[in-house]
């Protein structure tokens, strides 16, 4: 095919493109740089045996990080594991379920819960939500990990329902059918063929949930009352504990520039750049095994 | 259209760094510019540090507009590590500070060729602060830092209600956490190694403490008296057990009965000049002291 | 056993009462921070200065802020993001390049802000000397909104469909005059709704502004992109945790009023979609 020549404008738009095309690639290798840069000396200048410790007290040089590892986790976990059956049923309900008008209502909730700045988040859960909690519940304080578990586990909820609902929408109207007119319920036509085919999905939904979770920033800082204890048994969940993200959040601003402090921080930083990484690799495989496995079916 | 994509992969590769030296290129000529604001600085004053003088300093600041529109002065909060750091950086003019400098941000600092300079600016109380249910009044420094520590962990082995005790701090780089972990805890000696327990919660600021304390009977903290409000009880102190007991006032601190009071401080980059001197000295006059006291804060006298 | 109609009550019952609690809170929130908040809605709170200590007085500076950092958001992400976008979409073939940038756009969007705000801390403030600026925050913010337009944008692309751009290179458009002409125009609406969408999410976002640009008080507004400026997120985070005896009234009056920011383009970008999925003639 022969084409036009090319004006120069044009020729220098489209390299443009190209290196915009491109530039997600070069960001992503300079956050892992510059994470990598400030965070690696910190393994030189902190004794791996004070990293490794359960104290986490950075101005009298304890920079034990499993509290903090181990606070991000359990909350994550926690959050993950309430966020997705909520999840998962309410994209059941829009997708399955509900009459259209209250699907037309449902929607837009549920990206309006998106778009809720996580600080009013964190703000409510600090004036209301912990109070309520420690009354309800009989809590020393209401600043705990699990008031930050559930908060982060409605917060994931739009990310963990908008894949579902994708996922419950990609199987084939025609696995339905045959369902239906094999005599099952609608109810057992879901269970039965719809989710265990969407199956790698709600997998996809699940560790996307948990990447927002543990990423999250100010709601936890404002309700878990950042003790860095080291969480054990599950009476912990009840007790406050201080997660990676909030620490950062916490620290970053008053530490010297260079000090092992900021490289401790900086190396916080890199944990959760490579925890996340991992999980969105993870769910970006599955993704495209499902894509890959749709254009068999098509071809 | 196929044989075109070809070519365009193969070409890629140098955009990509050309994108990085762009990068580099945008950032060295972009250097001289941050120099606009500290040339500016005839005018505007920056301002930052301590969370605990940063209502004051603000209060300063826009009382100072009022009579000097020339000058407009920027506050910033963050801890008094952040206002160090910063003054260490040259980023700021005066850095607010809950504590002294500490003598590795002196060396910081003189390597860059700043020496800082010290001005006393106000006093502060710190005050423990409990629930105003609670029917403990008063505790000794021991006490304080037993619970603190985590070795007294139920109210009622101080004369209180038989409640778990929660423990409220600042976070870590405040100079009121600093100040208290040296002074209370260790009780001022410094070969004395307690820490906080790991259960204390670190709030991210005063207010988080009051907000807390306002609603919890259970809870215990301890803040600058300028930032307690009438909802929460404060305590009286005893320096040690058979001394009288005093409660976190202007008076018992300018008296030196109040045990847990402290200098709060600003420091310059050098000897102030210009607009940066008259505000300091402004902020030692006696209309600017008023505001100390109206504020909670403990003024200094005989300027 | 259960007979299978009741197995299928019961279901749907427990899978309405799940959405019922997810969406309950939404509303409570919302209705809450309304109610509790729209007393200190007045013109002074939305055109004053913070006095007092910050305790009278209103959100000016914040709101200001908080445009200043949402339009230099914009002008970073969208020329880079669309044009990421209509690379992806137009010129990308099937190869391991199209694979690597596809992961790396998913992983961009599962960095955690606050990774963002030690980045831009690190490049923009520190290495390449911006200082505490709205340049160093919008930088900061605009590399986080990009896998959000990026992936929205190139679905809006790929949605005009093939036989568009078939017509346009047979009356002898080249590649680019085909995107521009015909292959932009018609995807424009979905690649606003995605412009809007992310920048919503950087306008609330607090962890990535707090070590690149925002400030506790600032007397004036910000004269250039080299100044530090407030911003509606972080004004509510200081006012709310470390301004002592702040007024309830002013935490909910700053929270509704970065609410209804936030929401109001979350609003605005829903109505545009619905707008032109109607028109659609394709």
């Amino acid at each position: 095919m022969k084409r036009q020549p090319v004006s120069l404008s044009e020729f220098l738009i489209e390299r443009a493109i190209q290196v915009f095309g491109i530039s997600a690639i070069v960001l992503v290798a300079l956050i892992f740089f510059f994470l990598i840069r400030e965070g690696v000396p910190a393994f030189f200048e902190v004794p791996l045996s004070s990293l490794f410790g359960a104290r986490w007290y950075p101005i009298e040089d304890y920079f034990g990080l499993w509290p903090l590892i181990l606070g991000s986790l359990i909350i994550t976990l926690g959050a993950a594991i309430l966020s997705l059956p909520l999840g998962l049923a309410t994209a059941i309900f829009i997708a399955e379920i509900a009459p259209t008008w209250v699907r037309d209502i449902l929607k837009p909730f549920v990206e309006v819960l998106a778009g809720i700045p996580s600080v009013v988040i964190g703000f409510i859960g600090m004036l209301v939500f912990a109070p309520a909690l420690r009354v309800a519940l009989n809590l020393p304080t209401g600043l705990t990990a699990f008031s930050g578990i559930l908060l982060l586990a409605w917060m994931a909820l739009p990310t963990i329902v908008s894949v579902a609902e994708d996922v419950l929408d990609s199987v084939p109207t025609t696995y339905r059918d045959a369902g239906l007119a094999l005599g099952m319920t609608r109810w057992q036509v879901i269970w039965r063929i719809v989710l265990p085919a969407g199956r790698s999905g709600v997998l996809t939904a699940l560790m996307l949930g948990v990447g927002r979770a543990i990423g999250e920033t100010m709601t936890v800082m404002m309700v878990t009352g950042n003790a860095p204890r080291l969480p054990l048994t599950p009476a912990d969940l009840f007790m406050p504990a201080r997660t990676m993200t909030a620490t950062i959040a916490a620290e970053m601003g008053e530490v010297a520039q260079g000090s092992p402090h900021y490289h401790v921080l900086f190396a916080v930083g890199l944990t959760l750049f490579v925890i996340t990484f991992v999980v969105n690799m993870a769910a970006a495989m599955v993704v495209f095994r499902q894509v890959k496995r749709g254009e068999r079916m098509l071809s | 259209m196929h044989s075109m994509r070809g070519q365009h992969k193969t070409s890629i590769i140098p955009y990509c760094l050309l994108l990085l030296i762009g990068g580099a290129l945008l950032g060295s000529g972009c250097r001289p510019q941050t120099d606009t604001p500290v040339a500016a600085a005839a005018t505007a004053i920056q301002n930052k540090g301590s969370d605990t003088l940063v209502n004051l300093a603000l209060a300063w600041a826009e009382r100072y507009q009022s009579v000097h529109p020339e000058v407009s002065v920027a506050v910033t909060g963050g801890g008094s590590g952040t206002g160090l750091t910063a003054l260490v950086n040259g980023t700021v003019d005066i850095a607010n500070a809950s504590r002294q400098i500490k003598a590795e941000e002196m060396t910081a600092a003189e390597a860059n060729g700043i020496t800082p300079m010290e001005f006393v600016i106000a006093r502060d109380a710190i005050a423990v602060v409990v629930h105003p249910s609670n029917p403990v009044d008063q505790l000794t420094l021991q006490q304080i830092s037993d619970i603190f520590s985590g070795k007294i962990t139920r109210w009622t082995e101080v004369g209180g209600e038989d409640r778990p005790i929660v423990l409220l701090s600042r976070e870590t780089n405040s100079g009121t956490h600093v100040y208290f972990l040296e002074e209370v805890l260790r009780l001022g000696d410094s070969e004395n190694k307690t820490l906080f327990s790991t259960d204390t919660l670190l709030l991210p600021s005063s207010e988080g403490i009051g907000v807390e304390v306002r609603q919890n009977p259970n809870a215990i903290g301890y803040d600058g008296l300028g930032y307690v409000t009438e909802d929460m009880k404060t305590l009286a102190v005893s320096a040690a057990p058979g001394e009288p007991y005093w409660p976190p006032t202007a008076e018992t601190v300018n008296a030196g009965q109040y045990p847990i009071a402290r200098d709060l401080y600003m420091y310059t980059a050098g000897e102030p000049t210009g607009a940066i001197k008259t505000y300091l000295e402004w902020i030692l006059s006696a209309e600017a002291q008023q505001i100390v006291l109206d504020l909670g804060f403990v003024p200094v006298g005989g300027e | 056993m259960l007979s299978r109609q009741t197995s299928q009550r019961i279901a749907f019952i427990v899978i309405s009462l799940s959405a019922l609690i997810v969406v309950a809170p939404i509303l409570f929130i919302v209705g809450y921070i309304v109610v509790q908040g729209v007393g200190a809605i007045s013109w002074e709170f939305l055109t004053g200065f913070p006095y007092n200590g910050m305790k009278s007085g209103g959100v000016w500076p914040a709101i200001v802020g908080t445009l200043w950092l949402t339009l230099g958001t914009a002008v970073v992400a969208v020329p880079v993001g669309v044009g990421a976008a209509i690379y992806l979409s137009e010129y990308a073939g099937d190869n391991q390049l199209t694979r690597a940038i596809r992961i790396a756009i998913i992983n961009l969007a599962g960095i955690p802000s606050v990774v963002y705000g030690l980045f831009g801390l690190g490049l923009f403030v520190i290495f390449l000397n911006f200082g505490t600026s709205i340049l160093a925050g919008s930088l900061t913010l605009g590399i986080m909104t990009l896998p959000v337009i990026i992936s929205t944008a190139e679905e809006a692309l790929r949605a005009v469909p093939q036989s568009f751009r078939l017509v346009s290179v047979s009356l002898g458009g080249t590649r680019w005059e085909t995107i521009r002409r015909v292959v932009l125009p018609q995807a424009l609406p979905g690649i606003i709704t995605g412009i809007i969408l992310g920048l919503e999410r950087a306008a609330g976002e607090t962890a990535p502004i707090l070590f690149t640009v925002a400030a506790f008080f600032l007397p004036r507004l910000p004269h250039s992109i080299f100044d530090q400026t407030m911003a509606l997120p972080y004004h509510l985070f200081v006012i709310s945790t470390q301004v002592p005896g702040m007024p309830v009234r002013i935490q909910y009056g700053t929270a509704l009023v970065l609410m209804f920011f936030v929401l109001s383009m979350n609003v605005l970008a829903t109505l545009i979609r619905r707008h032109y999925r109607r028109q659609r003639v394709w």
